[in-house]
């Protein structure tokens, strides 16, 4: 698949997420303490790079070809591991590719790579998915 | 700052008791773009035999950071962050479900030949969360950088 459009980090989508997992570090949610601690902005939390996989999955699972049924799909594992934080400012690129698909005892194991880079070509962080596609009962 | 000398493997280091609501789930399908109805709808959760709606895997994952995220003071000194979806989180619409989280001190990485003052290294923190009296993630595990 080609990489998505390039998604720029807002400051305000930035806090929306922290308040959604309970975030409450002003790294997370104040530029002011952000940038005391030698940020430029407010640091996406961890699992925020999710937000630009979910765009790259949602078009994996809107492929005509996969007849997978959104419903039947559930989490199997996740992953980020960075080579730097993510802040608002940061215009970033995501590179899906499906590393591996495995079919066990009529469920679908799907595993999904998606490597995120910035403006200048440089890693930030690559978040690696399981999902797991139930068989019909 | 915390240094590795100042930690053992068992430490605990945060604890923290969360009440996932319904209203959470919703805020959460907003802000992340997640909206598979088994997070919000009932009769949708029934229909493909799920117990209940369930919370976002991708929720409890981002809450259950937190409490490291306050111990070590920098969201941005988390370099990785892994888990495995064990057991779902049913969101009950009345009392919402509760996540009992407890990080303890999983594996010290200082390098033994670097200064430590230029590189304290590294720690892996591991997750327990509890719902229900049953862990819901396996091998959930944070790499902090100290």
């Amino acid at each position: 698949m080609p990489p998505t459009e390039p998604y720029l980090v807002g400051r305000e989508k930035v806090r929306e997420f922290a308040r959604a997992v309970f975030a409450t570090n002003p790294v997370n949610l104040d530029p002011d303490a952000a940038r005391a601690a030698g940020y430029s902005d407010v640091v996406a939390p961890t699992t925020f790079p999710i937000v630009i996989q979910q765009l790259t999955l949602d078009r994996l699972l809107a492929e005509p070809d996969t007849g997978i049924d959104f419903s039947r799909v559930v989490h199997g594992d996740q992953r980020f591991s960075y080579s730097r934080p993510i802040v608002a400012g940061d215009l970033l690129t995501a590179q899906l590719t499906v590393t591996s698909v495995k079919t066990l005892g009529g469920n679908a194991m799907v595993t999904a790579e998606s490597v995120i880079t910035d403006e200048h070509g440089e890693h930030v962080v690559t978040a690696t998915s399981t999902l797991v596609v139930r068989g019909e009962d | 700052m915390t240094t590795a000398e100042e930690l053992t493997v068992g430490d605990v280091v945060a604890e923290a008791s969360v009440e996932l609501s319904r209203d959470a789930l919703v805020r959460y399908a907003g802000a992340s773009g997640d909206f598979n109805p088994i997070h919000y709808r009932d009769d949708v959760a029934a229909s493909v035999g799920l117990p209940g709606v369930l919370a976002h895997g991708m929720l409890t994952m981002g809450v259950a950071v937190q409490p490291v995220v306050d111990w070590i003071g920098d969201p941005g000194r988390i370099v990785d962050y892994q888990v495995r979806f064990t057991r779902p989180v049913v969101v009950d619409p009345e009392s919402g479900a509760r996540l009992e989280i407890t990080a303890k001190v999983g594996k010290l990485d200082a390098d033994a030949d670097a200064d430590a003052d230029a590189d304290p290294g590294t720690a892996r923190i591991d997750l327990t969360v509890a719902y229900d009296g049953q862990t819901v993630l396996g091998k959930a595990q944070v790499v902090v950088r100290l």
